[in-house]
């Protein structure tokens, strides 16, 4: 009962037309960032996001625009997967293994149309979890205290840093230069600037946005610009547009069990989209054995993927929302654009601000049936989109950068920080490192350092306190108060250590930055 | 083409001549949208130009950066001399400047010229805390500092610090090196803290308890100031329970230095001007603010007495030399 009144509340946020409209066009926004190759979803909305703040939305409003964005990005990154075999984004790129074959044998409508359904099963299904799910995680709050919070953000760099590389070093490396720049600035306890080399511009550390945006989108470019713009034309032409009834009510099976598991590796701190889309394809490639013909181009094995990387999408703003951790990369800058709204994502999210929740759990269901519709029956106008020639895409891109960040702070240092961070990303790209890690460190290694700091003052400098343990003057022994710190301590070591085993088992094919 | 950039020249020259002879007020506020100094520029702004005390709307700009160091900063060395430019201030400015975080910035290169509302002081504990009264809680202190840590929303050496050693000083307990104090990310965060038994206090501002009061999670044991707030009357004054400490959050603004002595009492006979506007009243009551009324050469004098005990306390817990 208190699910459908808290329900009430957030449709009757989500349903003026100005929040509708967002939806809409952020919907619109996301398939077309998500289709055209290389922009993916957390460059997409890093992009987007100083624009929502030149638009002077508020919080509600800012954060259904980007998450109809970032949903609208999981759907359409399957377009250029299935006619061009590049991925649109990177959790789409499991679609190609059987999409681009069932394009060439000339069912791209039918991979189109299918895989359409697909991501919205998945995302529903994941919306539905996060409703569920996430009240259920928000009543934990009262039970983290500092040396909880350490062990959770240390779990947070550990699994996102464990997947986000082929390379364990990389990854440490990446989250270390991460919380080195997130050392910047004030420092939290005392209130004395450090490292700032008597800069006032840098009295309140670097700017996360500035960061992301340099990062992704303008070291993006600087790519684009070296591959002299791989010309993006359409290499297989899409027929009439008809629903396979057929496949679909086959596939139901394959989408339920890829939601599951897509759902499970988006609420995992760190997993994110690919991961879930990965899993998902090789879970029913087992589940079908040989006669499914995973990788010839069957139905099934566009669907499973879909299915698992949006159920992944929607999976991922369980821990953003409820825990303040992201689940992926573009939850960490989805948390960025609520950290600047004055908005802190947690366990008292619920409590204090149900509006903003709840009105997003509309939304999303809201945006998913927008969605639907616009991936389904009007799919052929993306796929003109994606004809749009670099020389177009470029500049614009590099153009929304620079007004984004510039009406953000208003600031000429910050543009050339920007810039700074897009050659640093570009050749962090060329040395294969990973640059989420860095995102994540300055996104939360103040936190980190606070949280670890004010343990150590509660506990009078005892290390035993981050496990759990606390000292009993009465008594004169240790008790063990709580198992939540060494347990989550734990789980870090294992998500750090466990993806140098697995790799050889689960050739990833690529790295995930999603 | 020519004349079309004269004609453009002339028009430039014609606005900045027309600007300097009827120049619109500036509000400055130090930080982005949507914080308290925000908050302070525009609702002082708008009614200024609504009771007709300016004559045209009030400019608000936002100059976000280093704690309202840019501002400070941009204020002394460019517009040392700008009687239309008016300047968002509150607590955190005056402690700042006493504990030389303005990169050797000083108070007295600018002018307190008011303030008009405070957020009051508050110290508060969990519902099933043994602590019944503020008493309570200092003799456990005298008896044991290592036994109540306190959270605040503000770093160590900060305001909220501030106010429990102000009160433990009075109450004549001089070791407050001992009290342990943990700085949160705002005071929503310093109660959820406290509930769980994390921290055994929560020192703060009385605008960030008012949920947690009214759900019962927490007890106030004490508000820092004179008389008791107007609709939380059953919480106790710190004065009343013998600890003579009044710590309150105020707003306000300040101006710039090289303005005639003229120009400094008449912002602050509009300042009070708004602060006897019922809409001023109103604001108050939407946004958790107790009456604090203090203008001029009055105000002044106030502010320097509080940098200077603020210099003393940051002293003795050692944040400043």
């Amino acid at each position: 009962m208190e699910l459908l009144s808290n329900l009430a509340l957030g449709f009757s946020v989500a349903l003026t037309p100005f929040t509708l409209f967002l939806a809409v066009a952020g919907c619109f926004l996301g398939t077309i960032i998500g289709a055209l190759p290389g922009l993916g979803p957390s460059n997409g909305v890093a992009i987007l996001i100083p624009l929502a703040f030149s638009l002077g939305l508020d919080a509600t409003s800012a954060l259904v625009l980007m998450t109809a964005v970032y949903y609208g990005a999981m759907y359409g990154g399957r377009i250029s997967s299935i006619l061009l075999n590049i991925p649109g984004d990177e959790p789409a790129l499991m679609t190609t293994l059987d999409g681009y074959p069932m394009a060439k044998a000339g069912r791209a409508g039918d991979a189109l149309v299918l895989s359409g359904f697909a991501s919205f099963f998945g995302a529903l299904f994941a919306t539905i979890g996060l409703m569920l799910l996430a009240p259920l995680l928000s009543r934990i709050a009262y039970q983290f205290g500092p040396s909880e919070y350490f062990a959770l953000y240390l779990l947070a760099f550990s699994t996102l840093g464990g997947i986000a590389s082929r390379n364990q070093a990389k990854a440490a490396l990446a989250s270390c230069i991460g919380l080195g720049i997130a050392m910047i600035g004030l420092d939290n306890q005392t209130g004395m600037p450090r490292f700032t080399g008597g800069n006032l511009h840098l009295m309140d550390g670097v700017d996360f946005l500035v960061a992301i945006v340099g990062l992704f989108a303008v070291a993006e470019v600087f790519v684009f610009i070296e591959s002299h713009g791989r010309e993006s034309s359409i290499g297989v032409k899409l027929g009439k547009v008809t629903l396979p009834v057929r496949d679909l009510t086959k596939g139901i099976g394959t989408m339920l069990r890829s939601s599951v598991i897509g759902f499970i590796a988006g609420v995992l701190p760190g997993a994110g989209a690919s991961l879930g889309s990965f899993l998902a394809y090789m879970g029913e490639k087992n589940v079908q054995g040989k006669k499914g013909g995973f990788g010839t181009g069957v139905p099934k094995g566009v669907m499973a993927p879909e299915a698992g990387n949006n159920a992944a999408a929607g999976g991922a703003l369980v821990p953003m929302l409820t825990l303040g951790v992201p689940g992926s990369g573009t939850t960490a800058v989805l948390l960025a654009l609520l950290l600047t709204l004055n908005i802190t994502p947690g366990p008292t999210l619920f409590t204090d601000r149900p509006d903003v929740v709840w009105g997003l759990i509309a939304s999303l269901l809201i945006a998913n049936f927008v969605l639907l519709a616009m991936n389904v029956p009007m799919v052929k106008m993306f796929v003109h989109i994606l004809s749009v020639p670099a020389w177009v895409l470029l500049p614009g891109v590099m153009m929304i950068s620079f007004v984004g960040i510039y009406s953000l702070s208003g600031s000429y240092f910050d543009l050339l920080l920007m810039i700074f961070f897009g050659i640093v990303g570009w050749i962090f790209r060329k040395l294969d490192v990973p640059t989420v890690p860095i995102i994540l460190g300055i996104l939360l290694g103040n936190h980190m350092e606070d949280a670890l700091r004010r343990a150590m003052i509660l506990s009078d400098g005892d290390w035993r306190f981050l496990f759990g343990f606390r000292w009993h003057s009465s008594s004169g022994g240790y008790e063990f108060y709580s198992a939540i710190p060494s347990s989550l301590l734990v789980l870090a070591v294992a998500g750090f250590v466990a993806p140098i085993f697995l790799r050889r088992v689960i050739k990833r094919p690529q790295a995930v930055s999603d | 083409m020519k004349t079309k950039f004269r004609a453009l020249a002339l028009g430039a020259i014609m606005s900045v001549a027309g600007s300097a002879a009827f120049a619109a007020t500036e509000c400055i506020a130090p930080a982005n949208p949507g914080g308290g100094w925000d908050f302070t520029c525009r609702q002082i702004g708008k009614i200024l130009y609504d009771i007709g005390q300016v004559d045209s709307p009030v400019q608000v700009t936002n100059m976000a950066g280093g704690g309202g160091g840019l501002a400070y900063s941009h204020v002394v060395n460019e517009r040392g001399d700008d009687n239309n430019l008016i300047v968002a201030a509150s607590q955190a400015t005056a402690t700042r400047l006493a504990q030389n975080a303005y990169a050797g910035m000083t108070a007295d290169q600018v002018r307190f010229v008011g303030a008009i509302g405070a957020d009051p002081g508050v110290i508060v504990v969990a519902a099933d805390s043994p602590f019944m009264s503020l008493g309570d809680m200092v003799d456990a202190i005298k008896a044991d500092p290592g036994s109540v840590a306190f959270g605040g929303g503000s770093a160590a050496g900060g305001f909220d610090h501030l106010k429990v050693l102000m009160v433990l000083k009075e109450a004549g307990f001089t070791d407050i090196t001992k009290v342990k104090y943990i700085g949160l990310d705002g005071g929503g965060d310093a109660i959820t803290q406290t509930i769980g038994g994390f921290t055994q206090g929560m020192t703060g501002d009385m605008s960030e308890i008012v949920g947690f009061l009214q759900s019962g999670e927490v007890r106030a044991l004490a508000v820092l100031t004179e008389e008791r707030v107007p609709g939380f009357e059953d919480v106790p004054t710190a004065v009343e329970q013998g600890f003579d400490v009044v710590a309150v959050n105020w707003r306000g603004l300040y101006v710039p230095k090289g303005i005639s002595d003229a120009d400094f009492e008449a912002w602050g006979a509009r300042l009070q001007a708004v602060a006897d506007s019922q809409e001023w009243k109103d604001a108050m009551v939407a946004n958790g603010l107790a009456p604090f009324t203090k203008v001029g050469g009055d105000f002044q004098s106030w502010v320097d007495g509080v940098i200077a005990d603020t210099v003393e306390l940051s002293k003795e817990i050692g944040v400043i030399q």
